[in-house]
């Protein structure tokens, strides 16, 4: 009895957090615009969509902004934990009081806060808020979430393996290319995925660093939804759930496997 | 590997665009338009007092909520076998992969005056209600969207607790309350600490959600603030101001909730 009770209790929260996303995956497929009649099942959402251009540079942009950001923040953040590591307690602990700030601060006060700079900067300079703020801003939030990952992998690495490389007639740089860098890619894969996931569904920090022409897709379905009814955002959000659904059930597959096979 | 010079990079990254943006929000928040130091943002601010105590109130109740909901789920799911844990994990997390944005559009939909809440409640002659452009639609946006950064938290913290702790405590005779009040919550303190940060926050600032779902009459922080930044009544002193005092509130609140826990975070305190 208590078990029906508490997995009654746990699906009744799942019903929760899905009924808005089958309404819309429901709804995607209707004829009319109507939010509530179901009349006619028709696909011409999805060609719409796929014929609305500002969507399709959105997209475009999107993608552009969070590979290049992920890739920086990567590089920047994996430097960093480096350094971090061989600094004493007390620098240490400053430099993570500083990597800590955006991921804790609300981040309406991070994107204001960049956007007051900019705005500052391309009056001095003549020069418009764009593809390249959006960038820097993604790149500075994206950062802290690699640091976070690679550094707790930095300490659980063996000191010594690095001393033997060199030991054993390696240079600094090939020893840290074949010694220290498999050793913490877990961290830093983890660290690139999470940057790129973040800097893809980023809306508010992109929102006040965009300026007036460069549009990402969470701005662009912002601004659809601000409008009147709209049926193109259900057809979009049916895909994105699909995309995310696949690309977990794979993740999940492979770790199950690995996971199995570990235990052979 | 005995070089910290890597991190300089970074640091001077850092520098640029976080701490001198916070500091332009200092200046400008103290600064007048020719320049000049004054408090006039400051004390224009107090006219919209309502509005930031209101903002502190729909976050601490959508907290609350999302506390009661999630402490349950974390301790079903943490008495599970692996792969239900794994499984039901997974399910909680795939929504917060789709955009927010896109999420609470479906709440609209749902929650409309002519919505399928309303013509499904029309069947029972019930209704219809007024539900969205309520502050009641805001607390229910917030919940719905935050409600996982309060399950992962108290999940991971409650895997941890060894349960033969409350195998002991009824074996010496507490009742169920007692063993949660006594037992339970003192040991996922940490994870309630986390939980109730990481949706407080968002929920205080937030201005999308109010705008979606609240309508025009529920205004909050967040919103005043992006109306000071974005649109013709461009603001940025006033603007800056306001972002101050949220980072005040912020700071005050996240004091509160750490005093509560022995164990200093890692980093947060040098």
């Amino acid at each position: 009895m208590k078990k029906v009770v508490s997995k009654g209790y746990i699906y009744l929260v799942l019903l929760f957090l899905y009924a808005p996303i089958f309404v819309l995956i429901v709804f995607s497929f209707n004829e009319s615009k109507s939010r509530a009649n179901f009349t006619d099942f028709t696909f011409k959402w999805y060609q719409e969509l796929f014929r609305d251009e500002l969507i399709m540079t959105s997209l475009g942009n999107t993608l552009l902004v969070a590979v290049l950001a992920a890739v920086f923040a990567t590089v920047l953040g994996t430097a960093a934990a480096l350094g971090m590591k061989n600094m004493k307690k007390r620098a240490r602990g400053l430099c993570m009081n500083l990597t800590y700030m955006p991921v804790i601060n609300p981040e309406i006060v991070t994107g204001i806060s960049m956007m007051l700079l900019f705005v500052y900067i391309s009056h001095l300079f003549d020069w418009e808020l764009g593809m390249i703020t959006v960038l820097i801003a993604h790149i500075t939030f994206c950062v802290p979430y690699v640091i976070l990952n690679v550094l707790p992998k930095l300490r659980q690495m063996d000191q010594n393996t690095y001393e033997a490389a060199l030991d054993l007639g390696c240079t600094p740089f090939s020893a840290f290319f074949k010694v220290v860098v498999p050793e913490i890619m877990p961290g830093i894969m983890a660290g690139f995925l999470m940057a790129f996931t973040f800097s893809l569904d980023d809306f508010i920090i992109t929102y006040f660093t965009n300026g007036s022409d460069f549009q990402t897709l969470p701005v662009t379905i912002y601004a659809m939804t601000r409008k009147k009814v709209n049926p193109k955002i259900n057809a979009l959000s049916t895909i994105l759930f699909l995309a995310v659904l696949i690309i977990l059930i794979i993740m999940n597959v492979r770790q199950a496997r690995a996971m199995k096979n570990k235990e052979k | 590997m005995k070089n910290k010079m890597t991190a300089f990079p970074y640091l001077i990254w850092m520098a640029m665009f976080i701490i001198i943006p916070l500091v332009l929000v200092v200046y400008f928040t103290f600064a007048s338009e020719d320049g000049g130091f004054t408090l006039d943002n400051i004390v224009k601010i107090s006219q919209y007092t309502p509005i930031f105590i209101k903002s502190i109130n729909l976050a601490i109740i959508a907290t609350l909520i999302c506390f009661v909901l999630a402490y349950p789920i974390a301790y079903i799911l943490s008495r599970s076998t692996e792969h239900y844990q794994r499984t039901m994990i997974l399910l909680i997390m795939l929504p917060m992969w789709m955009n927010f944005l896109l999420r609470t559009y479906g709440w609209m939909t749902l929650l409309e005056n002519e919505g399928l809440i309303n013509k499904f409640l029309s069947i029972f002659h019930i209704g219809p209600f007024q539900m969205i452009n309520t502050a009641g639609a805001v607390v229910l946006g917030m919940v719905y969207n935050y409600l996982p950064f309060m399950i992962l938290p108290l999940y991971s913290v409650m895997t941890k607790i060894d349960y033969s702790m409350i195998e002991a405590a009824q074996d010496l005779g507490c009742n169920p309350v007692k063993v949660i009040l006594k037992v339970l919550m003192p040991l996922s303190l940490p994870g309630i600490i986390t939980g109730v940060t990481m949706v407080f926050v968002p929920s205080v600032s937030t201005f999308i959600i109010s705008r979606m779902l609240g309508g025009g009459q529920n205004m909050l922080i967040g919103d005043l603030i992006e109306q000071q930044f974005i649109g013709s009544t461009y603001n940025p002193y006033v603007g800056s101001a306001m972002s101050l005092i949220l980072m005040v509130i912020m700071l005050i609140i996240m004091g509160i909730m750490s005093s509560f826990d022995d164990d200093e975070m890692e980093g947060i305190v040098i």
